[in-house]
């Protein structure tokens, strides 16, 4: 991967609750840190656009979709657990992964 | 009576599903969830999807189908075979599918806490879209292994059931059971999803795969208990066929119809009852399918309708030994009177040879219907299933009010009770006998009518011959030949035996001496 690889990323929530809330939180400090300047994050609520989910073949909330780069990644989760989503994101070696 | 809203009974929705709405009392509880459970390959599946489907096609319901495990695309290539175009019900906004089903590729990491609101949101939009009535949800058991918070899963799937009912439409899911009898549902789903429950099951009996369906509970209303057999059939889907629920309620006429032998006609004291089942019992060989051919050939000269299932001989034999008693079935095959219907009983289950017997029935729509042999399907089931397939049989013949004639090969030669008889005497109208009779130091043959119900018949037993014209029944006559010893009483002890039949008795020519042959013609029988 090169360092200049963009990243866009889509976070599906459904409506504003405290979960949803916490998980753009932690979204947003993990790419502040390891992704700064070249990242694209999307917030989906599924409420307002259950459409998309439906596409997407989504069952739980949140769920973080790595649209690029390829691989296509899914975390679902309220992110808490910076570890799993750095690896979830290929931004940790692999032998890291759980 | 103070609580007047408490005694609202519950609405229920029909199903559509043939046989269901009448074990249930009238289908699923109306806004409610209903557990459907199974083994594997319980027909589950097929049951959740023709909920949706009968909805569609009887009462253009939308319904929506939220499915875990399988893809849609392999649903709708599977349910093909039942004729269900469900591709062109989603076209028509009639069917929608949730597709919740594992993706390939689609490699999941969990991180913190999460839970289903997508799956909810997205069965919501579903229903809200297209207006559904009706819900179907397959199956709970993938939900469970698609996330390793099982805890999770179970108040997810809670938060679901109470969403449905919030939602007003009446929902069925399915969930696996790793048994036939024993727990219900695997994770105990049924502890908290549903207030209706249903068992399907698929027993291995007697070497033979028998289905049932069974109502466990239906929360605050009525249904039928016990387990009814069902069947899955192409184009059809599932098929419940309800024996005891059937109600009797046929009504009953004096008209008579004639047997086809004018002295039968006689014995019977003017003709077989219009909506009358007759059992026509002997051992091989001694002219029951010759009485069937009269029966038949007796209601084509009417002009009536026939219809004959065959299940012991080709259609080859069938016709060939027609016409050597004189009577052409091909003809009146060509002027649409009669259909022969030939099966080996091995061919299909009980259940499907009924149904297929129904369809024929309703079909062709005959005037009278005649089964030779009945007996043979006994080969086919295992005893109790073999009496629910009479029960219902005759229950469906009496319920077209046409007359049925049936018949019943005895297990030995000289007569005596059979499976068949012991089933099914009881709920038929006429009970005719053939025997063999020894007199004279030869062979011959006896009939006599044992029952008829609701009219005067002869007691006498009377001597037939079988030629190129078919039966000659002698004449009634006091006169008393060859008296036989041994062989004849044993069959009427035999029959004896039988509860339900010692009371027709009664009235016969002493059963202290034996079984006797009154006739008038004298002449020396063939050799036949």
């Amino acid at each position: 991967m090169t360092v200049n690889e963009k990243f866009l990323l889509k976070l599906y929530i459904t409506g504003h609750t405290p979960r949803s809330e916490r998980a753009i939180k932690n979204l947003r400090r993990i790419c502040e840190l390891d992704l700064e300047g070249r990242y694209e994050m999307r917030v989906i609520d599924i409420l307002e656009q259950p459409q998309l989910a439906e596409d997407e073949k989504i069952l739980a909330t949140p769920t973080l979709i790595k649209v690029l780069p390829p691989p296509l990644r899914r975390i679902i989760g309220d992110l808490s657990d910076t570890e799993k989503v750095l690896v979830g994101l290929d931004l940790l070696p692999v032998e890291l992964k759980l | 009576m103070t609580k007047e809203n408490s005694k609202i009974p519950v609405e229920k929705l029909g199903t559509g599903i043939e046989g269901f709405d009448l074990i249930s009392q009238g289908g699923l509880p109306i806004g409610r969830t209903t557990l459907v459970t199974g083994t594997a390959g319980s027909a589950k599946t097929v049951f959740a999807a023709q909920f949706l489907a009968e909805g569609i096609r009887k009462s253009n319901e939308p319904g929506v189908f939220v499915t875990f495990e399988e893809h849609p695309s392999e649903i709708r290539k599977n349910l093909l075979s039942m004729s269900w175009h469900i591709q062109e019900w989603e076209e028509r906004d009639l069917w929608r599918f949730v597709d919740a089903s594992p993706q390939p590729g689609h490699e999941t990491i969990e991180s913190g806490e999460f839970d289903l609101g997508a799956l909810l949101a997205r069965i919501e939009y579903a229903v809200r879209s297209i207006g559904a009535k009706r819900i179907s949800i397959d199956s709970l058991g993938a939900v469970f292994t698609l996330f390793n918070n099982a805890t999770l899963v179970r108040a997810e799937l809670r938060r679901l059931s109470a969403a449905l009912k919030g939602m007003g439409v009446t929902a069925l899911m399915t969930a696996e059971r790793t048994q036939e009898f024993g727990e219900i549902a695997r994770f105990g789903v049924e502890e908290f999803v549903a207030d209706n429950v249903i068992i399907l099951r698929n027993v291995l009996e007697a070497e033979k795969r028998r289905r049932t369906i069974e109502i466990l509970k239906f929360r605050g209303t009525t249904h039928q208990k016990g387990e009814y057999p069902f069947t899955v059939l192409p184009d059809q889907g599932i098929i419940i066929i309800p024996l005891s629920a059937i109600e009797l309620k046929q009504r009953s006429s004096g008209l008579r119809v004639p047997s086809g032998s004018p002295e039968m006609d006689r014995m019977c004291g003017g003709g077989f009852f219009r909506d009358s089942l007759i059992l026509v019992s002997g051992a091989t060989g001694c002219g029951k399918t010759l009485m069937t051919a009269e029966f038949i050939h007796g209601g084509a000269k009417k002009g009536e309708k026939c219809l004959l299932f065959a299940y012991e001989e080709s259609r080859e034999q069938l016709l060939r030994n027609a016409s050597g008693w004189g009577i052409d079935f091909e003809s009146l095959e060509r002027n649409n009177q009669l259909r022969v219907v030939c099966a080996y009983p091995e061919s299909a289950g009980l259940e499907d040879h009924l149904i297929a017997i129904k369809q024929e029935i309703d079909s062709f729509k005959p005037d009278r219907v005649a089964v030779d042999s009945v007996s043979a399907m006994e080969r086919v089931g295992s005893n109790r299933g073999f009496r629910e397939f009479m029960i219902s049989l005759a229950s469906f013949v009496k319920h077209r009010e046409i007359p049925g004639m049936f018949t019943a090969t005895t297990a030995t030669l000289m007569g005596g009770p059979s499976v068949t008889e012991s089933h099914f005497s009881s709920i038929t109208d006429t009970i005719i006998l053939l025997r063999y009779v020894e007199m004279l130091g030869e062979m011959r043959r006896g009939v006599t009518v044992l029952k008829m119900r609701g009219s005067m018949h002869e007691k006498d037993i009377r001597e037939f011959t079988i030629d190129h014209q078919g039966m000659h029944i002698g004449k009634a006559s006091g006169s008393h030949f060859g008296h036989v010893p041994e062989l004849t009483r044993l069959s009427v002890d035999a029959v004896c035996v039988r509860e339900d039949l010692s009371g027709d008795l009664d009235g016969m020519d002493g059963t202290s001496h034996g079984f006797r042959i009154g006739s008038a013609s004298k002449r020396r029988n063939r050799s036949a």
